[in-house]
C-alpha cells in the first residue's frame, strides 16, 4: 500500500521521507531500519520502518490500521519504552521519539478507543479548531475517506507521563525555602547544573553574619534542572536529600548530590523569591502549588508521604524519613544482576566477547523490565517470550546458529542479534 | 516497651564498642621530614633531631623514642642537651628558646615542654641585638650562654630561664680591650661559643669576622684575644684545653695555642686541606684524641669550589688515613660518639644529612657504615605503594632475614652505638611485615612488628628488564690516588632509571613464600623465595587485554624490554614468571592465590587470570567501554589538560591577589570569603553514566571459594570490581591436584552485577555462614584460621566508594546496605578487613571493615550487619597523598605517609597497639652540680633533683611530693626512701589508694 500522506508539502518530514518503505519484515535488518512489532487485541504484526525517515504520526496511524485490517476503528497507540513503561503515541513528536528510542525493536500496543474511556480529552476536536494543536499535528490530508478518523490533538492523562520533578514538603518548610525533587531515572536528560562556593548571609541574634554556603552556579541548557524551572542560578543549597550541607565542603556536597542523583531532593533558598508561595492552604492547594511549573506533576500523590504533623516541627527529621523511605523503595534491588545462565562461557574468540558485552548492554533494560513488571503499567498483553532467563538459557545454541547465519555480518549486526536473543 | 528494650541493647553495644575500638596515633616510623637541627647527650646517650615544622624527636636504644611538637610552627635551628641532665633546650627560627624535659610518669618517660623564653633587649634596640645565633649549654647545667647577632652574649639561668644581666658579656666590654682598633668597628655576630673542657670558667667566643676571645666567666674579663682574619665558621676547643681550632669560610682551619695572658698573634698552624684552588667553607671542625695513637680530625665541607663544590662531604683524618665521606644530601650536623674506659675514644661518627642519618664505625678498619635500626630513609627511592602482612610464620621470617643478611655484608658488625634509655615495651605478639614498593622497581621488606621499622630485605625487579642504566655505573667509586679521597656513603637515591619500573601493587602469600608484584608498565612478576642464588631466564607472556577491540591507539609508554638471556638472581625472592599487559597501562589491581597457583591482575582496560604453575593465561576479560577514549590513550594525552588547568589556576591566583589588594581586607576569614567570591570553583552535578571515563578500570580483584552456582556446591571463583560500579564473577574449574600441572584451569563467567549508583567498586569480600570473612588461602591448611562455615549461606559484600552492600549467594539479591556518600558526602578511599579483640575478655572479638574516607576520617563498619560503629578524624582532608598511602593491618592498625619519608602508625584496636614505652633515667653523675641547685615548689621540678628520677613504677608523685615537702632534700635520704618504697610495692599501692580516697572525699565535701 502506498500512503497518500507521502507528499505533504508542509509536513516537516515529508520532504525527507523516502519513496519506498519496507512493509515486509526482512530476516536480517540493515542498520538503518527499525523493526516494529505491533499488537492489536490478540494479533501481532511485524514490519519495519526507516530509522531516518519514519514519516509522521498520521501516516503511521493509518499504516497500522491497514496492517491490522481495522480501517475506521478509532484506536489509541502506545509503545513500550526502554524502561518497560507504556507511553502513548499521539503526535509527531512522541512518534519520532518512540522510533528513535527503539533499540532495535519498537513494540506498539494498539487498543480501541472505547476500551479506555477518558484517555483522550472529550473535546479534543474543539480544541483543535481553536488552533491549539501543534503545527506538526495538523493533518492536511484532503479528500480522505476517513475524515471522521482524523485524530485531533491527543493529550494523555498525567499517568501517561513520567514525572521528572516536583516541589515537596511545602507545608513544613519555611516560605523562603523550596524543596525540589528531580527524578533522574527514566529520562535521558542530564541533571544539568553546577554548584559553587559562595557567601550566604544569615540573620543571627548578633546581627547579620556572613557564612560560607553552596550555590547553584550554572544551569545546563536542556538539562533536567533547567527544564523544571524550579532551580535557578544563585539559589542557595541548604539540604541534599534531607541532610543539612552547612559546614560541608563543595566537594562533599557534590559527592552527596551525585550519590543521590537517581532521586535527588534539594532544598534551596531561591535567589528569586518572587515566585514563592505566599500563603499556605489546605492539602489540595498544596497539591496545586506543587504542580505549578512542574510538568504533569501530581503533587497530591507525592505529598502523601510528607509525614505526620508531629514531624512538621522538625523539618530535618521529616525529610530524613522521606529520603530514606523513598530511597529504600526506589533504588533497592535496582542493581542489574546477570546470573550465570545468562552469560556465555569464556572463550578467547573475540566474537563471543563482543556478544558478551552486547548482552550486557542490551540486557539492562530487559532485566529492569522483567523485574518491574509488577509495578509498571505494562499490560500483560506484551508477551515476553517465556521469561528472560528462560529465553537466555539456551542462548548458547541460539547464538551459535545465529553466528552461523551471520558469519559475514558486521559488528553492528551482531549487536542486534544479541538483542533478539535477550528478548 | 520495644523502644525501651532497644535502648538497653544500644547501651550494651556502646560499652562493647568501647572495649573493641580505640583510636590513637602511636608512633612515627622513618626519617623526619626536613630535619634542621641535631643534638646529642653523651650522658643520656640520646640523639635529638629537630625539623623545619617544629617537631623534636629523641632517639636512644632501638625502641626508645620520644616526640614533641612546638606550638609555634617554626623550624628548630638548634638543639642542646643540658649536660648530665634530662633537659634539653631548643632554639627556633622565631628566636624563641624552649626547655624540654623527659619526665617519668607511671614508670614511663614522656617528653614535655616545661618552659619557653625570648631574649628581651633594651628598649629601642634593633631586633638583631637579641637574635640568638649561638647557644652554649654550660657544663654546670645551670647556665645558658646565648650569643646574638648583635655580638652580645647573654647569660641565662636554666631551667627557669632567668636572665643574669650582671654576667652578660656585651660588645663594649670585649671591644674596649681590643688592642687593634681595626676590628673595633664591627665584630659581627657571635658565631661560636665553646667551653674549655678542663676549666668550665673559660669560654671562647668566636665572632663572625674571625676574632675569638677567651672569656673568664668568674672574673668577668677577657683572657686572650685570637685575631683570626677569615670569616669564622666554627670553633673547637681540644680535649686537653691547650688548643683552639677554628674553621673558616675560605676552606681553611687554624690551630691556636691557648697560652698565657699575653695575646698570641701568631696562629700555631694553618691549613687549607683541599687547597690550591678556592675552597668552600669548613662549617664544623672537631678534633678528638684517642686513648693511644694519633687524634681524629673531622670536618665538614672544605671542598674545592669549582670541581667538587656540589658535594656534601665530611672528611675524617687519622694518622695517614684520610677519607672524604661523600653524602647523599646536604649535611645538617654531625657529632662523634666516644667510648672506651674513659669515654674518650671516638667510636662512631653520626652524620645527619637532609634525607638520612649515617653512622660510621670509626674503630673498625675501613670505617664501615653501621646499619641504623631506626630513622631509615623509607624514601631512598620514592614510595609508590605499600602492603602489610600480619602474623608471618617464623619459617618465612627467618628466610627473609637470612636473605637480607646476605645483602648487608658491607655493614659494620658493631652494635648500634646510641643506647640511651630502656625499652619497656613488651615484645611484639606477632611478626608483621610491611612491604613498600618504590619508583625504581625495588620492594623493601620492613619489620613492622614493633616501634622500630627495621629494614629486613630489599628486592629489586630491575634485573629482569633492560634499562638505560648500566648496573656497574656507580660502583667504580674511589679509584686509587683520587683526590679528594671520596667514599660514597648513604642509601638515599631518588633518581629512578626508568619510571616504568615503579611498583604499583604487591601481594605476598606468607605461607608459601610466593610474591607477586606489578608495575607501571603493566608488568606482573611472580617470585618465589629461594635460599640459593640461581641463574634463570624469566619467561614473559604478553596478554592482550583489549581482546581485539578496535579503533583505539595507546599513546602511553611502551612495554619494558625483557632480558632474554639468563640472569643471576641472588638468594631471596627470585622471579620465575612474567606477564606483560598490552596495552602496557599501570596495573591497578592484583591478587594471588597460592593454593590454586593463580594470579589475577587488572588494568584500566580489563583483567586477566594467570596460572603460574602452567605459565599460561586462563582468562582475559576486557572491561573497556568502547566510548572511553581517555583510558585508551594512556597517560601522555592528559598532559595538555594539565597544562590547561595549571593556566587556569594561575589565572585564578592572580585574580584573587588583585582582589585582595583592592579590598585591603585584614581579617583572614574575610579574605577567604572574598577569595571565594572572586574565584568561584564550580562542580558539575551529574549522575554517573556508563560513558564516563575509566569506567572499565579494574579496582579490585578477589579470590573466593564460595557458592556461585547453587547452594550445595562451593567452587573456586574470581571476582573483579570496576570503576564503573560493575562486578564480574567467574567460576573457576581447577583440575585435581595430581593433574594440576597438565590439565588446564578454566574460567567461566558466572555473574555480573552493575551497581545502579555506578560508583567505583573498591572492595569485594565474601562472608561465610557465620558472617565472618573467608580466610586467606592456605590459612586453614596451616591451622591458623577456623575453616569457613560452608553450611550456612554465604554473602557477598561489595564495597563501592559510596556504599556498602550485602548480597545473598548464590542467587544474587541485595540484602543490606549502608550508604556513606549520600549521607555525609564522604567517599571510601581505603578499605580493609580487620579483627578486633575485646580489651576485657580474652576470647571475644569480631571482624569489622576499616574504612578511610576522602575526608580523612576512619570508620569501622560491623560485619556482616554493615552498621557504622565508630568514626575518628585521622588525616587532614587536604593531605591527598597521605590518604592514598594508607594501608591497614589485619588487627586494626594502619600506616600512612605523613611526609615522603615518614609513616605514621595508628591503631583502632584496644588490643593491638604498638607504641613506644620507654624510660630514661638521669645519669648518676659524680659532679656536684645538682647539690646546690635550689628546689622549686611543686612536683613539676621535684624530680629534677632526685638523683634517680625513676622512683617507682607507680604513684611517684603522690609519695614524692609529700616526702619532699617534709624532709630535708638530701639525695641520700630520698634514695633510701625510694628503695624502701620499691621494696614494698603493696604499701605504695595502698598509699596511693588511700590518698585517692582522701582526695575523693575532699571533693565530695567541696561539692
Amino acid at each position: 500500500m502506498v500512503l497518500p500522506a507521502l507528499l505533504q508539502p508542509n509536513s516537516r518530514l515529508g520532504s525527507r521521507m523516502s519513496k519506498q518503505q519496507h512493509y515486509r519484515t526482512p530476516l536480517r535488518l540493515p542498520d538503518n531500519v527499525v523493526e516494529v512489532k505491533s499488537k492489536f487485541e490478540a494479533e501481532y504484526r511485524r514490519f519495519a520502518l526507516k530509522r531516518n525517515s519514519p514519516g509522521d504520526f498520521q501516516e503511521f496511524y493509518r499504516l497500522l490500521q491497514t496492517i491490522h485490517h481495522i480501517p475506521g476503528v478509532d484506536v489509541l497507540l502506545g509503545y513500550a519504552d526502554v524502561h518497560g513503561d507504556l507511553l502513548p503515541i499521539n503526535n509527531d513528536d512522541n512518534f519520532l521519539k518512540a522510533v528513535s528510542l527503539a533499540s532495535p525493536l519498537l513494540r506498539i500496543i494498539i487498543s480501541k478507543k472505547e476500551d479506555e474511556p477518558g484517555v483522550f480529552a472529550t473535546n479534543s476536536l474543539q480544541r483543535r479548531k481553536k488552533g491549539l494543536g501543534l503545527t506538526g499535528l495538523r493533518t492536511t490530508v484532503s479528500g480522505s475517506a476517513h475524515s471522521k478518523n482524523k485524530p485531533g490533538l491527543m493529550i494523555g492523562l498525567p499517568q501517561n507521563f513520567r514525572q521528572i520533578s516536583s516541589i515537596i514538603d511545602v507545608d513544613i518548610l519555611p516560605e523562603t525555602h523550596r524543596r525540589v525533587r528531580l527524578h533522574k531515572h527514566g529520562t535521558n536528560k542530564p541533571l544539568g547544573f553546577y554548584i559553587r562556593d559562595g557567601v550566604s548571609v544569615r540573620v543571627t541574634p548578633q546581627g547579620v553574619e556572613k557564612v560560607p554556603g553552596v550555590f547553584i552556579s550554572r544551569l545546563v541548557r536542556g538539562g533536567l534542572a533547567e527544564s523544571t524551572g524550579l532551580l535557578g542560578v544563585n539559589d542557595e543549597i541548604l539540604e541534599v536529600n534531607g541532610i543539612d550541607v552547612t559546614g560541608k565542603s563543595l566537594d562533599q556536597v557534590t559527592d552527596m548530590m551525585v550519590a543521590n542523583s537517581h532521586n535527588l531532593i534539594v532544598t534551596v533558598k531561591p535567589a528569586n523569591q518572587r515566585n514563592n508561595v505566599v500563603h499556605r492552604g489546605s492539602k489540595t492547594s498544596v497539591g496545586n502549588c506543587g504542580s505549578v511549573g512542574s510538568v504533569g506533576s501530581t503533587g497530591s500523590t507525592l505529598s502523601h508521604d510528607s509525614p505526620s504533623p508531629a514531624s512538621q516541627s522538625n523539618p530535618i527529621t521529616a525529610s530524613n524519613s522521606i529520603a530514606e523511605g523513598d530511597s529504600d523503595n526506589e533504588d533497592d534491588d535496582r542493581d542489574l544482576i546477570l546470573e550465570n545462565d545468562c552469560l556465555t562461557p569464556f572463550d578467547s574468540h573475540h566474537i563471543t566477547n563482543s556478544n558478551n558485552t552486547n548482552l550486557y548492554d542490551r540486557d539492562s533494560p530487559t532485566s529492569i523490565l522483567h523485574s518491574t513488571t509488577v509495578r509498571t503499567p505494562l499490560p500483560q498483553s506484551i508477551s515476553l517470550p517465556n521469561s528472560v532467563g528462560a529465553s537466555l538459557s539456551d542462548n548458547s545454541t541460539t547464538m551459535s546458529t545465529l553466528n552461523g547465519n551471520t558469519a559475514s555480518s558486521s559488528h553492528e549486526n551482531m549487536r542486534e542479534d544479541g538483542n533478539i536473543i535477550t528478548l | 516497651m520495644r523502644r525501651f528494650r532497644r535502648h538497653g541493647h544500644e547501651s550494651q553495644r556502646d560499652r562493647l564498642k568501647q572495649e573493641l575500638f580505640h583510636f590513637n596515633k602511636t608512633v612515627e616510623h622513618g626519617f623526619p621530614h626536613q630535619p634542621s637541627a641535631l643534638g646529642y647527650s653523651p650522658s643520656l646517650q640520646l640523639l635529638a633531631i629537630g625539623n623545619r615544622s617544629g617537631a623534636i624527636k629523641l632517639y636512644g636504644a632501638p625502641g626508645v623514642e620520644f616526640m614533641g611538637l612546638h606550638d609555634e610552627n617554626a623550624a628548630v635551628t638548634q638543639v642542646h642537651f643540658l649536660p648530665h641532665q634530662v633537659e634539653l633546650v631548643t632554639l627556633l627560627d622565631d628566636n624563641s628558646l624552649h626547655m624540654w624535659t623527659l619526665r617519668a610518669h607511671k614508670g614511663l618517660s614522656e617528653l614535655l615542654e616545661i618552659g619557653r623564653f625570648m631574649l628581651t633587649g633594651p628598649p629601642g634596640a634593633p631586633p638583631s641585638v637579641t637574635r640568638v645565633t649561638a647557644v652554649l649549654a654550660h657544663s654546670s647545667g645551670e647556665l645558658l650562654l646565648l650569643g646574638t647577632e648583635g655580638g652580645h652574649v647573654f647569660v641565662v639561668e636554666v631551667p627557669g630561664f632567668r636572665e643574669l644581666e650582671e654576667r652578660n658579656i656585651s660588645l663594649d666590654q670585649v671591644s674596649n680591650r681590643l688592642v687593634t682598633s681595626a676590628q673595633h668597628t664591627n665584630l659581627e655576630h657571635v658565631e661560636a661559643l665553646q667551653e674549655n673542657p678542663v676549666n668550665p670558667n673559660q669560654v671562647v667566643i668566636g665572632y663572625g669576622r674571625g676574632l675569638m676571645i677567651i672569656w673568664d666567666l668568674e672574673k668577668q674579663r677577657a683572657i686572650q684575644h685570637i685575631p683570626a682574619t677569615q670569616q669564622l665558621e666554627s670553633v673547637w676547643w681540644t680535649e686537653d684545653g691547650s688548643y683552639i681550632l677554628s674553621s673558616h669560610s675560605d676552606g681553611s682551619y687554624c690551630r691556636w695555642m691557648v697560652g698565657a695572658e699575653d695575646v698570641n698573634e701568631e696562629e700555631e698552624k694553618s691549613d687549607i686541606p683541599y687547597g690550591h684552588f678556592p675552597c668552600k667553607a669548613i662549617s664544623k671542625i672537631v678534633q678528638l684524641p684517642t686513648e693511644k695513637g694519633p687524634p681524629f680530625l673531622l670536618f665538614s665541607g672544605g671542598m674545592p669550589r669549582a670541581s667538587y663544590g656540589d658535594r656534601h662531604c665530611i672528611t675524617v683524618i687519622q694518622n695517614k688515613t684520610q677519607v672524604a665521606l661523600d653524602l647523599t644530601s646536604r649535611i645538617i650536623d654531625f657529632f662523634v660518639i666516644r667510648d672506651g674506659p674513659k669515654h674518650t675514644d671516638p667510636s662512631a661518627l653520626v652524620v645527619l644529612v637532609e634525607e638520612e642519618l649515617v653512622v660510621i664505625d670509626l674503630q673498625t678498619e675501613g670505617w664501615p657504615v653501621i646499619q641504623t635500626p631506626y630513622l631509615v630513609p623509607l624514601h631512598s627511592s620514592a614510595i609508590t605503594c605499600s602492603h602489610h602482612i600480619s602474623t608471618i610464620p617464623i619459617k618465612l621470617w627467618e628466610r627473609v632475614i637470612a636473605a637480607g643478611e646476605l645483602q648487608n655484608t658491607h655493614y659494620s658488625k658493631k652494635p648500634w652505638p646510641i643506647t640511651g634509655g630502656q625499652n619497656l615495651a613488651p615484645d611484639p605478639p606477632q611478626r608483621d611485615l610491611l612491604l613498600t614498593g618504590h619508583e625504581d622497581g625495588t620492594v623493601c621488606f620492613w619489620d613492622a612488628s614493633g616501634v622500630c621499622l627495621y629494614p629486613m630485605y630489599k628486592l629489586s625487579t630491575a634485573a629482569v628488564f633492560h634499562t638505560d642504566a648500566d648496573p656497574n655505573d656507580n660502583m667504580n667509586q674511589g679509584t686509587e690516588g683520587e683526590w679528594p679521597p671520596f667514599r660514597k656513603v648513604g642509601c638515599f637515591d631518588p633518581y629512578s632509571d626508568d619510571p616504568r619500573l615503579g611498583i604499583q601493587k604487591i601481594h605476598l602469600c606468607k605461607y608459601s613464600g610466593y610474591l607477586t608484584v606489578a608495575g607501571t608498565a603493566g608488568q606482573i612478576l611472580v617470585l618465589e623465595l629461594n635460599d640459593e642464588a640461581a641463574e634463570q631466564t624469566v619467561e614473559a607472556k604478553v596478554v592482550d587485554l583489549l581482546q581485539g577491540q578496535e579503533g583505539f591507539r595507546w599513546k602511553g609508554h611502551t612495554r619494558l624490554d625483557v632480558r632474554e638471556e639468563p640472569v643471576l638472581f641472588p638468594p631471596g625472592f627470585q622471579p620465575f614468571a612474567l606477564v606483560q599487559c598490552q596495552p602496557p597501562a599501570v596495573v591497578t589491581a592484583l591478587t594471588l592465590h597460592s593454593e590454586w597457583k593463580l594470579v589475577a591482575f587488572g588494568t584500566s582496560h580489563g583483567f586477566g587470570l594467570y596460572d603460574y604453575q602452567q605459565k599460561n593465561n586462563v582468562l582475559i576479560k576486557c572491561t573497556l567501554n568502547p566510548s572511553d577514549q581517555l583510558a585508551m590513550e594512556g597517560p601522555l594525552s592528559r598532559v595538555k589538560s594539565i597544562k590547561k588547568s595549571l593556566r587556569q589556576s594561575f589565572r585564578r591566583m592572580r585574580r584573587s591577589r588583585v582582589s585582595l589588594r583592592k579590598h585591603h581586607v585584614n581579617n583572614a576569614a574575610k579574605a577567604e570569603l572574598a577569595e571565594m567570591e572572586l574565584a568561584p570553583v564550580q562542580r558539575k552535578i551529574e549522575a554517573r553514566s556508563s560513558d564516563d571515563s575509566f569506567t572499565g578500570l579494574v579496582r579490585t580483584l578477589y579470590f573466593a571459594d564460595t557458592f556461585l552456582s547453587d547452594s550445595s556446591h562451593n567452587t573456586p571463583s574470581l571476582w573483579a570490581g570496576t570503576n564503573g560500579g560493575c562486578v564480574f564473577a567467574f567460576m573457576l574449574r581447577l583440575p585435581p591436584v595430581e593433574h594440576r600441572a597438565d590439565e588446564p584451569v578454566t574460567a567461566q563467567p558466572a555473574k555480573e552485577i552493575q551497581l545502579m549508583h555506578r560508583a567505583p567498586v573498591v572492595g569485594i569480600v565474601v562472608l561465610d555462614g557465620h558472617g565472618a570473612p573467608l580466610p586467606e588461602p592456605l590459612e586453614v591448611a596451616h591451622d591458623l584460621a577456623r575453616s569457613p562455615d560452608l553450611q550456612g549461606s554465604h554473602h557477598l559484600l561489595v564495597i563501592s566508594e559510596e556504599q556498602f552492600k550485602v548480597f545473598t549467594l548464590p542467587k544474587v539479591s541485595a540484602k543490606m546496605k549502608l550508604k556513606l556518600t549520600a549521607v555525609d558526602g564522604s567517599r571510601v578511599r581505603r578499605v580493609g578487613v580487620a579483627w578486633f579483640g575485646s580489651s576485657r575478655s580474652e576470647d571475644y572479638g569480631e571482624s569489622g571493615l576499616v574504612v578511610l574516607t576522602n575526608q580523612g576520617d576512619l570508620h569501622v563498619v560491623s560485619l556482616p550487619g554493615v552498621k557504622m560503629q565508630v568514626q575518628y578524624p585521622c588525616i587532614r582532608r587536604e593531605d591527598v597523598s597521605g590518604i592514598a598511602s594508607c594501608v591497614f593491618t589485619k588487627h586494626g592498625q594502619g600506616f600512612y605517609l605523613i611526609s615522603p619519608s615518614e609513616f605514621e602508625r595508628f591503631s583502632l584496636s584496644t588490643r593491638h597497639v604498638v607504641e613506644p614505652r620507654c624510660l630514661v633515667e638521669v645519669p648518676l653523675h659524680s659532679d656536684n652540680s645538682t647539690k646546690h641547685r635550689p628546689l622549686h615548689d611543686g612536683f613539676s621540678s621535684a624530680h629534677g633533683c632526685v638523683p634517680s628520677v625513676c622512683l617507682s613504677q607507680c604513684c611517684r608523685y603522690l609519695v614524692v611530693c609529700r616526702l619532699s615537702d617534709c624532709l630535708c632534700f638530701l639525695p641520700e635520704v630520698l634514695q633510701e626512701i625510694q628503695k624502701s618504697l620499691e621494696g614494698d610495692q603493696t604499701h605504695v599501692a595502698g598509699l596511693k589508694r588511700t590518698s585517692f580516697i582522701g582526695s575523693f572525699t575532699e571533693i565530695l565535701f567541696l561539692t
